[in-house]
């Protein structure tokens, strides 16, 4: 997979594509059908690991060729020693985690820097429908609230705060419509959130 | 997808001795081995099947008297997930087993009679050792995959650790790094079994013209149960009576009140006709041996830091013989190599038995990985 294609899949993901380093050690939690890996092992000479859950994802992902570890987050990411990457995603799947706190401080564990993205509810349909009354469905969140795989949501203020207490900087945040970033009123007309995050240096004893 | 129809073993002849683990030396000894589809021009599309405890060189395809299917038929064929149209695999069967090559029945030649009870331990070290000769015969340098289920996923491993070079992929399903307790004190009861059965005859049976078949029976019984998971059993047998259908009742005897009792005897009473005592004797001990991580302090992450192979683990959730944890322990120590690595959980109800039975998940994931492999070679 090159650039054109990740970026006619994915818009988001090839924006995101480019904080990864050349060459990096990646830890995909959530890794999907393996897209965003398997470009970054062909375009940036990266290596790593996904992790996924769904037995079709996984199906994909080993078609693609990348390394996957069918696994559940929900169990932490105990198969990884401290320090292992490089860079860690977490791609649209931590809105789906129980234990959002848990997931983050093992990110911060086995990785240097983090690529964390999620649905904004912050984003004004969302805000609007909540107006209205009703629980927002956009194409950010395209479930009813009976019959979603989101048991947690956030916007970019409630993340950053977590990301803060969990021993991480925040390097850059921007929220992203259709891939295209947005600078003005991002938390407000931004419908994906995606926060690039450094392990804070642990000050010498 | 296609059958391979008609199969026929061959015989290799091996006069050079093998050291054994054991320090003890086979002087002499034959492989048997099938092999399907057709070896490519620079030899880079072999694939090396390993078997299990009581399987053999009889992979795929079928024997056209009796009609027996080998044991990964719906794995190994034209169109299946190891495709014979595309790859050139190799069934081989290890030294030891009762299955044509040299085993405790044949001729130990500095006797005269059968080996039995003087047939050498064997380790699955060993078994690899001998399936690399077979291959430096056939010219194979360097297989596109070594691949096994259980006690054959252990000589796939084996194969990483032993020759890195000579296998690209290294596919192990529903094993591990060594045994548990557990499923030690399993093999050990089986082997009593055999071992106490008057008509063992300390190992040397075959002179007296007997066979210890209530051993084996009860052996394999034992094994059985530990290949399938409680909710199958549950499943198919419950408390269901043999006699259902007339009185309804139990007989209060030692007969066979429940189905399960019957289908394991049953089972077993299959086994005793064409399994050897010794083999089973032999191979368990090989599965209790197996322990690559033993010469490290226990480190397998130290054990597989020499491999080069790509890998693909599987394991099954409701195996409780070689649980999804086992693999998983394989999967870290392999990941610490910064390894290649792909790892399938295949949430299926058939307990370690699943290796060998059609899943769709598993046989998806097992295709598309040679399918990738399909694509190095071409």
């Amino acid at each position: 997979m090159n650039f054109d294609d990740l970026n006619t899949l994915r818009p988001d993901l090839a924006f995101i594509a480019h904080w990864v380093g050349e060459g990096a050690h990646v830890l995909d939690v959530g890794c999907g059908d393996g897209a965003m890996l398997r470009y970054l092992e062909s375009g940036k000479r990266c290596s790593g690991y996904g992790l996924e859950i769904a037995d079709d994802k996984v199906l994909e992902s080993t078609t693609r060729g990348i390394n996957v570890i069918q696994h559940d987050m929900e169990k932490g990411l105990g198969l990884f020693g401290d320090n292992t990457f490089d860079t860690v995603l977490c791609l649209n799947s931590l809105q789906m985690m129980q234990h959002v706190e848990a997931l983050l401080r093992d990110i911060v564990r086995v990785g240097t820097e983090a690529i964390v993205s999620f649905p904004n509810f912050a984003h004004w349909p969302h805000r609007l429908a909540l107006l209205k009354g009703r629980m927002p469905m956009s194409r950010s969140l395209p479930y009813k609230w009976y019959d979603t795989p989101n048991v947690r949501y956030a916007t970019i203020y409630d993340f950053q705060e977590l990301a803060v207490s969990c021993g991480l900087e925040v390097l850059e945040c921007v929220a992203l419509a259709d891939g295209e970033v947005v600078t003005f009123l991002p938390n407000l007309r931004g419908s994906l959130a995606v926060f690039r995050l450094r392990k804070k240096a642990t000050p010498a004893l | 997808m296609g059958s391979l129809g008609i199969v026929t073993p061959q015989a290799m002849h091996f006069a050079e001795p093998l050291r054994l683990q054991s320090g003890a030396q086979l002087g002499d000894y034959t492989l048997m081995y099938e092999t399907y589809g057709t070896l490519n021009a620079d030899k880079s599309n072999a694939v090396l099947i390993c078997h299990a405890l009581n399987a053999s060189h009889h992979v795929a395809g079928h024997y056209a008297t009796p009609k027996s299917a080998g044991w990964w038929d719906n794995m190994v064929g034209p169109g299946k997930p190891v495709d014979t149209d595309r790859f050139f695999v190799i069934g081989i069967n290890n030294l030891g087993s009762c299955f044509g090559s040299t085993g405790p029945m044949h001729v130990n030649p500095a006797t005269g009679k059968p080996y039995g009870a003087a047939f050498p331990l064997v380790t699955v070290e060993d078994w690899v050792a001998a399936q690399a000769r077979l291959a430096d015969r056939l010219g194979i340098e360097q297989f596109a995959a070594v691949m096994g289920g259980s006690l054959g996923g252990m000589q796939a491993l084996s194969w990483s650790i032993m020759f890195p070079e000579r296998l690209r992929h290294c596919i192990v399903i529903a094993s591990t790094p060594k045994l548990s307790a557990q499923n030690i004190a399993f093999n050990d009861v089986a082997r009593q079994a055999i071992l106490t059965d008057p008509d063992y005859r300390g190992g040397d049976f075959y002179e007296h013209g007997v066979v210890p078949k209530n051993g084996l029976k009860v052996a394999r019984m034992v094994g059985h149960i530990t290949y399938l998971s409680n909710d199958d059993m549950a499943e198919k047998f419950g408390r269901k009576l043999r006699n259902a259908a007339e009185t309804n009742d139990y007989n209060f005897d030692f007969g066979i009140d429940f189905e399960i009792e019957s289908y394991l005897r049953y089972q077993g009473d299959k086994f005793s006709e064409y399994f050897d005592a010794n083999t089973y004797l032999l191979i368990t001990k090989a599965l209790d041996y197996f322990d690559p991580a033993r010469e490290h302090g226990g480190d397998l992450t130290k054990a597989l830091a020499g491999t080069k192979a790509q890998f693909l683990l599987a394991s099954f959730t409701t195996d409780w013989r070689f649980s999804p944890e086992r693999s998983r322990e394989i999967v870290e120590a392999l990941i610490s190599n910064r390894r290649r690595v792909s790892y399938a959980e295949i949430d299926a109800p058939h307990g370690h038995d699943a290796f060998l039975l059609e899943d769709a998940r598993y046989m998806n994931v097992v295709r598309a990985y040679y399918n990738r492999i399909a694509l190095e070679v071409a």
